[in-house]
């Protein structure tokens, strides 16, 4: 199908939308009806048609603006594209990565043509056409990673693999949960989650590490993650919370409904041929709790999720003030009858909301 | 998450090959070449990368892992360098008396559990007899990135130095050979001596000889960080064990000259590997219970893992009864 | 003694450890203020170091770099500060080679700015030993502005560059050498708690 790119905003007036389209087939994290941390890895090959898991980098909607998004942002403060020096390499890898599967997937938006080491880069809904001598860096007008993420929905990190671990050397991040880039790179995969409760203890991350030095060439895995956002801001770094922070209080009753949103994060774990790096694509997904709610399964789960979160696990994720509030909303979609299994909406076998 | 849920496949994915060319270089060492069976290209690789060939030998399944040592720039080729063993368990015999040019292989994706540390400042090679081949694809992705490199490369006489006439016609100022049997050795204390900082050390030979270099970088103050060894070990013969494979409801005999692993996946049971060489952790198995002794020869396994896990690729057991969960 | 426990913490959160002596070709110890008595600690465990070893210190108001020149290091510099320091660090890293031995004591924003310096050179920072002794003032880093507040005492703090208030965090960054102070009052502006010392 051809895509219709949305022109909408993700900051002051926020007009962001998700049309029908995407709210069916928005990438709902809960496969039950209760959430604790989880190694929750699959492979990264597909998946149902029409689904945010079918191609290797989803192009939605909100594309062109997403891209708008984070050219203002870097703007701002260009310390959210970093690449430490030795970290190039991993970069024309990713630019590889993503512009053959792209130009694979979704060939009326996306063209690459490679002679040689002369490369043209066709993306059509940014209009641009590019030709460039790939692994030359002075023919591209950014670095290789910064280049093709400024083309690319969702934040990449890019993990260097050396002494049994992974080190955060390069990324684009202006779409992240509330972590800082500029200070987390150089980091090692148990430094730069250090501030996550809980799942030390639990082991999760030695088992999660373990997992991903060991994803191989020709086999990316993903999994999902998620948080809650006031508005549809994807920018919510630690960076600007100073300015963004006051907006989690302006929810009220009236509007929760639609200021209030489930962030879910698609990440994705390639390894690159070149240097042996593994890149770590985390595509931000934003829906209005009033859009997850016209699912009466997805309205009941998240119900019963939100309200047996631990407490730690909701302070973390920085909703435990709002928390009293969102199960006021949502408890009104929630008639305690059994959800079926599974992520997907089920939207023609589950029943109707029985209040 | 279950949007599209897919058992994951034992070992990395497989690529179809032809065998384009067989190359004897010396009595002990032979090249072999593969071009892809659909004629598309091989996925690029990062330097220090093996791959493992899956030999047909009748109705018998042999699974070698085997450095790639082309250019990692080349994709219509990739090449390994095979030492015929006449004590192993017949790998590498098997490559050097039964594959010929057009034979149909698998080969599985790339796997780097020796890659360069592209920080590095600098990158020293020791290279011991067939060790040399890592270092023959390391050298290739230096030299396309204008890194600075230098090799020292231990062979046992003129006549075996595998590939020594081309890397000194073409790097006279970066390689020096050390042959055995003219009594010439390494003369590593001197070799250490006043590297630049951010210098890395590689070292790829026998055992003894990377114990050396990490012993004698070690005493002279270097950090382990900046020495790195492709701790591949060949499976070992031994006696033969049963062993009881829970999930599969099997009791299995492993035979003298086959891995754990390997008695597994002659029966019929897909258990998860990369590296075959006790180094990746993908094979990890518990033991659920055991009555005699294991022999572990693994690089993976921490002391106190020892009595309740097993590396099938390479470790073995003797004694009464073992069980695990496979 | 001049030792703190530092409570157990997140991963991120530097460990520091006891100097102990080392095979090296050449030993840099770089220190300031009651690190002096630690680098005494490693002359008494091996005095032959000595004759191998640059030791730059900075007294931060201590008097112990007298003790420190009796020791008789192959070469002696004290600086007023790390920043004056800086450049001859830099320099003597650059002429070192492998197998040099690094020690680092005193305050953790000493350690972290002399440690950063070393990775920049080269070697790898789980190389680097390292000894906390004095204050246990911390180097922040304003995740707002960027703005580093050195010597920091309290929790919370006033970012030094831009006023904004700020949560003593214990997440820690190598490469920048601080730790991250976070805007405290950001949901509800106005309400700060009242500042406690660190640790207390």
């Amino acid at each position: 199908m051809t895509i219709q790119f949305n022109k909408e905003t993700f900051r002051d007036d926020y007009s962001f939308k998700n049309s029908d389209w995407a709210i069916q087939r928005f990438p709902f994290p809960f496969h039950e009806d209760s959430y604790m941390y989880s190694v929750n890895m699959e492979q990264h090959r597909g998946g149902p048609a029409g689904s945010v898991y079918e191609k290797r980098f989803d192009v939605d909607e909100h594309y062109i603006s997403e891209m708008e998004d984070r050219a203002m942002v870097l703007a701002d403060d260009p310390l959210r594209c970093q690449s430490l020096p030795h970290m190039t390499l991993a970069g024309w890898d990713l630019l590889e990565l993503i512009m053959v599967s792209k130009s694979e997937d979704y060939p009326d938006l996306f063209e690459l043509h490679r002679e040689g080491d002369i490369w043209r880069w066709i993306n059509k809904p940014m209009g641009i056409d590019d030709t460039f001598t790939f692994l030359d860096e002075t023919t591209l007008p950014y670095g290789p990673m910064e280049y093709i993420t400024r083309q690319t929905q969702g934040d990449f990190c890019v993990l260097d693999q050396r002494d049994d671990n992974l080190w955060m050397d390069a990324g684009m991040v202006t779409t992240q949960a509330d972590w800082s880039l500029d200070f987390d790179i150089g980091m090692n995969f148990f430094e730069w989650h250090a501030p996550v409760p809980l799942a030390h203890e639990k082991g999760i991350f030695k088992r999660a590490l373990k997992f991903l030095l060991n994803i191989q060439q020709g086999a990316p895995a993903r999994r999902l993650n998620w948080t809650m956002t006031v508005n549809p801001l994807l920018d919510t770094s630690p960076e600007n919370y100073h300015k963004w922070g006051i907006q989690k209080t302006t929810l009220t009753p009236e509007n929760i409904g639609a200021k209030q949103h489930l962030r879910v994060e698609l990440q994705s774990f390639f390894r690159l041929p070149r240097s042996n790096a593994l890149v770590f694509p985390i595509r931000c997904y934003l829906i209005a709790f009033q859009d997850i709610v016209k699912s009466p399964k997805w309205g009941r789960r998240l119900h019963r999720v939100i309200r047996d979160l631990p407490e730690e696990l909701a302070t973390y994720k920085g909703f435990i003030d709002n928390r009293p509030m969102m199960l006021d909303f949502l408890s009104k979609y929630d008639d305690g009858l059994p959800t079926s299994p599974g992520v997907f909406p089920d939207n023609e076998t589950e029943p109707a909301l029985q209040k | 998450m279950s949007a599209a849920p897919q058992r994951a496949k034992a070992g990395a994915e497989k690529i179809e090959v032809i065998v384009s060319a067989v190359l004897p270089l010396n009595d002990l060492v032979t090249r072999f070449e593969f071009k892809r069976k659909d004629g598309n290209r091989f996925p690029t690789f990062s330097a220090g990368a093996h791959t493992v060939v899956h030999m047909r030998d009748g109705d018998r399944q042999r699974l070698n892992p085997y450095s790639l040592m082309s250019d990692p720039a080349d994709t219509e080729t990739y090449a390994i360098s095979v030492r015929r063993d006449d004590e192993g368990r017949g790998g590498s015999l098997f490559m050097h008396n039964n594959v010929k040019v057009g034979d149909a292989m698998e080969i599985t994706y790339p796997v780097n559990l020796f890659s360069l540390d592209l920080r590095a400042k600098k990158h020293v090679f020791l290279a011991g007899g067939i060790g040399i081949t890592p270092f023959m694809a390391m050298i290739a992705q230096l030299e396309r990135s204008s890194d600075s490199w230098e090799l020292h490369y231990s062979v046992r006489t003129e006549a075996l130095g595998t590939y020594v006439d081309q890397l000194v016609s073409k790097y006279p100022n970066k390689v020096r050979i050390y042959y055995d049997d003219q009594s010439q050795s390494i003369n590593l204390e001197n070799l250490l001596d006043g590297q630049p900082l951010g210098t890395n050390v590689y070292v790829c030979g026998p055992k003894g000889m990377i114990d050396w270099v990490h012993k004698t970088a070690a005493a002279a103050g270097w950090p382990d960080a900046n020495v790195h060894s492709e701790e591949f070990t060949a499976p070992q013969p031994g006696k033969e064990f049963q062993v009881r494979l829970c999930r599969s409801e099997k009791t299995i005999t492993v035979g003298e000259n086959e891995s754990l692993l390997e008695a597994m996946e002659r029966e019929g049971v897909d258990a998860p590997f990369l590296c075959r060489g006790g180094a990746c952790g993908q094979c990890e198995t518990n033991v659920v219970s055991s009555d005699g002794e294991f022999i572990h020869r693994d690089h993976w396994l921490e002391p106190d893992e020892h009595g309740n896990k097993i590396m099938p690729c390479v470790s073995r057991f003797i004694g009464k009864s073992l069980e695990i969960d496979r | 003694m001049s030792k703190f426990q530092f409570p157990e913490s997140i991963k991120s959160r530097p460990v520091y450890g006891t100097l102990k002596a080392r095979p090296g070709k050449y030993h840099l110890m770089i220190a300031d203020a009651e690190g002096a008595e630690a680098i005494l600690h490693l002359h008494e465990q091996d005095a032959g170091l000595m004759a191998k070893a640059h030791i730059i210190y900075i007294p931060k108001g201590s008097n112990l770099g007298e003790r420190l020149r009796a020791i008789r290091p192959a070469q002696y510099y004290e600086g007023p500060t790390y920043e004056a320091a800086a450049s001859r660090i830099e320099r003597v890293l650059e002429a070192t080679h492998m197998g040099t031995q690094i020690y680092l004591t005193g305050t953790e924003g000493l350690m972290g700015q002399a440690m950063r310096a070393c990775m920049n050179a080269g070697i790898p920072h789980t190389a680097i030993q390292t000894e906390h002794r004095g204050s246990v003032a911390r180097r922040m880093q304003c995740v707002h502005c960027k703005g580093i507040t050195e010597d920091v005492e309290t929790d919370p703090f006033e970012c030094s560059h831009c006023g904004l208030n700020l949560f003593v965090r214990d997440h820690y960054s190598r490469r920048l050498a601080a730790f991250q102070g976070v805007c405290i009052d950001a949901e509800d502006p106005g309400n700060v708690p009242e500042k406690v010392e660190l640790y207390k």
